[in-house]
């Protein structure tokens, strides 16, 4: 009976935690559990929701993706440009203008392959996913600064800014998407066997190869879900601001594997669920917003930030110990 | 004088050891017997301090003590070599051996040339032959275990406890093993001896203590007492296999493994298999004999599609060439293979028996893209019926099953796929005797629907006993082929010894 409510407890924990912190926050600030504030909140950690969604596929495989931040630079750039001043072939003197949905399909593409592109670099070249990925974060910042020539691209239209900021059936735009990611990513990892072999993968590599998967296809999809969904991110973002800065999305990987960490998956693989993501996305969002309205200095937040983190993972590695 | 007195030890509810009181006698080797499961291990965990929390008392000398930790336990003259091997593999021998007790000289720095010239007399007392910087990485297992046991020598103690020793060691190295027992008994120290190797206990043990399910159930002197009785005691029962021979067809064989032949991935000299040609009939349980390094499991290995690269040869399922380049392509056309190490290849020990099971067949039993959990279920509970897994629902977790059952369940995922050739790398190692001689009776029945099985295997008495056919392997090569009449423990081993020793 014991284990049975300390099992329960365990599981809700972070849920508890959740609430405790909102609570705080409201008796702290009397901005905070207004109705504005809220749908804030959940549009500001959408974009970290889609890109940690991504992440913990990539992290239930004992791998890691440090790429995402500079992929949705990347494609949110190139939508962008795309949008505004499509593509001109000077041989050819051919000017190729893009259509909105045009425009979207090749940012999400441009995130997708690149992720296939790491997942190919990890499988075949055996390159540790930390190095493919930490390269990629590279390469993508550059290619991202080539392309705008560091300079942010602006004005597209309401069609598109309403990606970022438009709101449907009363709630924002931004939170169907990550709701749905949410709900897609979940249906994957629970009910389909890609879902199963993503698991197994993590859990014992050597034993999911024995069972006739094929781990290269499985690590490869997982990846460029990982870029897709983090050029989904670029999107949001970059319709959010109605500008694609070349600096957009530095340091993001960092706020999805800690969503990812927070969430309970753990970094050796195999273990972890989307719903942990997303209530540790949850959890960031919530606490910068509070630090925020609490007038708590920029520099201060990093550090509360920081001792959450470490203290959400020492919890939990104390509750598996205990089981 | 060792006394443990009403020992009980719980994990979560369950109980592992139960009220268990023995008495370990210096000067004396102290046999501790008892299936997998019984608790030896969880026994002599206890006693070295691993675990600390336990009801019951123990007494050293006469004295009541309660380690807290396996470092209290060495300084109180309790050693433990354990089954598992603990060695950090990108370390050498010496840095292994002073691990955690490091001679250090009056600047405080490593003194190296003292632990390695400590480490060469303990390495010749049990003529291991290598350097002392070797790299434990470098080292055949069976080394690496004589490495574990040089390491529990190197300080003092009273009590050595030994799990499983010999576990991967060749005869000649039980020898030196023995011979230095003999020594420590000599000394009066309380040697405690666990193996499945019931010979072995015979010819070193001078007690045994008899352990089932978590309790004593008798212990006395080695000399009165024999072989089955001994088996009786720790089983409950007595078993016995008697392979009833089917009609053979050996008209079209369903295997037909020619010339092949493997290259060493590194070293490109060195070929793991060389030249072989083998086939398999419907219904026949073939046997592959050989010692450790003789390539049986890179036979497997290579039916199964793993060595893709630098193999050469045909292999024919059903007449057909059909050179696997994954196991995938292997399972879809009906080969399974059963892997030697089922922690290592086998499982993955952190998800529940279902997902173990329905693991190979996840295309099978989806509807519209999604698993169906009911058909899921059916086909996990069908096969723990099938085979009599003990677990307690098809959502425990398969870390926290038995070796025994565990073989079940990794045997359970290869049928689930409808294999027509069955490979089993050493399907009972590490198993009960129970367990071992149900799957000997699953192998049995399986044969007799008409499935070729390959079973690799490096304890005689197992092959022996269910094959039909006896191939020996030797070094890479076949060096003989017995029919189930001809074959015996000498000329199957005479086989398998490589020439020039």
């Amino acid at each position: 009976m014991m284990t049975f409510t300390r099992k329960h407890f365990s599981k809700f924990q972070s849920l508890i935690a959740l609430f405790i912190l909102c609570i705080m926050l409201s008796i702290l600030s009397d901005k905070f559990l207004t109705v504005d504030n809220c749908w804030n909140v959940m549009r500001q950690i959408s974009v970290n929701i889609c890109i940690a969604v991504g992440m913990t596929l990539v992290v239930l495989t004992a791998g890691i993706d440090l790429s995402v931040g500079s992929v949705l630079a990347l494609c949110g750039a190139i939508t962008a440009g795309l949008l505004k001043n499509g593509i001109d072939i000077p041989s050819n003197d051919l000017h190729i203008g893009f259509t909105l949905l045009g425009a979207i399909l090749v940012g999400l593409i441009t995130g997708a392959g690149v992720g296939t592109f790491n997942g190919l670099v990890i499988t075949r070249f055996k390159v540790p996913p930390f190095v493919a990925t930490l390269s990629m974060l590279t390469i993508a910042r550059g290619l991202t600064l080539l392309w705008t020539q560091g300079f942010p691209i602006s004005v597209f239209g309401d069609q598109f800014d309403y990606i970022g900021t438009g709101w449907f059936l009363g709630i924002p735009v931004p939170v169907w998407i990550s709701g749905l990611v949410v709900s897609i990513a979940v249906i994957i990892t629970t009910k389909t066997p890609l879902g199963r072999h993503i698991y197994a993968i993590g859990g014992n590599e050597n034993a999911a190869r024995l069972s006739g998967i094929n781990i290269n296809k499985v690590k490869i999809i997982v990846y460029s879900m990982a870029g897709g969904l983090a050029a989904l991110g670029g999107l949001i973002v970059t319709a959010r601001l109605d500008s694609a800065q070349p600096n957009a999305g530095v340091s993001y990987e960092l706020d999805a594997i800690a969503a990812v960490v927070i969430g309970g998956t753990s970094l050796s693989g195999g273990k972890g669920t989307i719903w942990g993501t997303l209530l540790g996305a949850i959890i960031i969002g919530v606490l910068n917003n509070g630090l925020v309205l609490l007038n708590v200095s920029p520099f201060w937040q990093q550090v509360v930030k920081g001792a959450v983190i470490l203290l959400a993972v020492i919890i939990d590695k104390a509750n598996s110990k205990s089981e | 004088m060792l006394v443990a007195e009403n020992i009980t030890k719980k994990f979560s509810g369950v109980v592992a050891l139960r009220d268990i009181c023995m008495e370990l006698h210096p000067g004396k080797v102290n046999a501790i017997l008892g299936e997998n499961g019984a608790g030896k291990s969880t026994l002599m965990k206890v006693l070295s301090g691993v675990y600390s929390e336990y009801q019951g008392r123990i007494l050293l000398k006469g004295v009541h003590v309660n380690f807290a930790n396996p470092k209290e336990a060495q300084e109180a003259g309790v050693g433990i070599i354990h089954q598992e091997l603990n060695l950090v593999p990108h370390l050498s021998i010496v840095e292994n051996i002073f691990l955690g007790r490091e001679l250090t000289n009056r600047f405080g720095m490593l003194d190296h040339k003292a632990m390695k010239s400590r480490t060469q007399q303990l390495l010749e007392k049990l003529k291991l032959n290598v350097s002392p910087n070797t790299l434990v990485f470098d080292l055949k297992v069976g080394q690496q275990q004589v490495v574990e046991i040089a390491k529990a020598l190197l300080t003092e103690c009273h009590v050595l406890i030994m799990d499983e020793p010999t576990s991967a060691i060749t005869e000649s190295e039980v020898n030196v093993l023995f011979g230095i027992i003999d020594e420590l008994r000599r000394e009066n120290k309380v040697i405690v001896y666990i193996s499945h190797k019931l010979d072995e206990l015979f010819k070193i043990a001078d007690r045994y203590v008899v352990l089932r399910d978590g309790k004593t159930i008798e212990s006395g002197d080695m000399k009165g007492i024999d072989h089955d009785t001994l088996i009786r005691k720790m089983v409950g029962r007595e078993i016995n296999i008697i392979r009833t021979k089917g009609y053979l067809s050996k008209e079209t064989e369903i295997l037909s493994v020619q010339n092949l032949c493997l290259k060493h991935s590194e070293s490109k000299k060195r070929d793991l298999l060389k030249n072989l040609s083998f086939n398999l009939y419907p219904g026949e349980i073939l046997g592959i004999f050989g010692l450790m390094g003789a390539g049986r499991t890179e036979l497997l290995e290579t039916i199964f599609g793993l060595n893709k690269e630098g193999s050469s040869g045909d292999i024919k399922l059903n007449q057909r060439i059909t050179n696997f380049g994954s196991p995938e392509q292997a399972m879809r056309a009906g080969i399974a293979l059963v892997p030697e190490d089922r922690k290592k290849d086998g499982l993955v020990l952190g998800l529940d028996v279902k997902t173990n099971i329905s693991i190979t067949t996840l295309n099978q039993l989806q509807r519209m893209g999604l698993i169906s959990e009911s058909s899921e279920a059916k086909l996990a509970q069908k096969y723990i019926d099938l085979l009599k897994i003990k677990a307690s629902s098809v959502d425990q977790l398969v870390k926290n099953l038995s070796g025994g059952n565990q073989q079940k369940i990794v045997i359970a995922k290869c049928l689930a796929t409808g294999p027509s050739v069955l490979m089993l790398d050493e399907p009972t190692r590490g198993i009960d005797i129970n367990a071992k001689s149900e799957i000997y009776k699953l192998i049995i029945e399986l044969a007799s629907k008409g499935m070729g099985i390959i079973m690799v295997s490096s304890e005689l008495p197992e092959i022996l006993a269910i094959s039909d056919r006896v191939l020996v392997m030797c070094e890479g090569s076949i060096t003989a082929e017995f029919n189930a009449k001809e074959a015996y423990e000498d000329n199957i081993l005479k086989a398998a010894i490589p020439r020039t020793l």
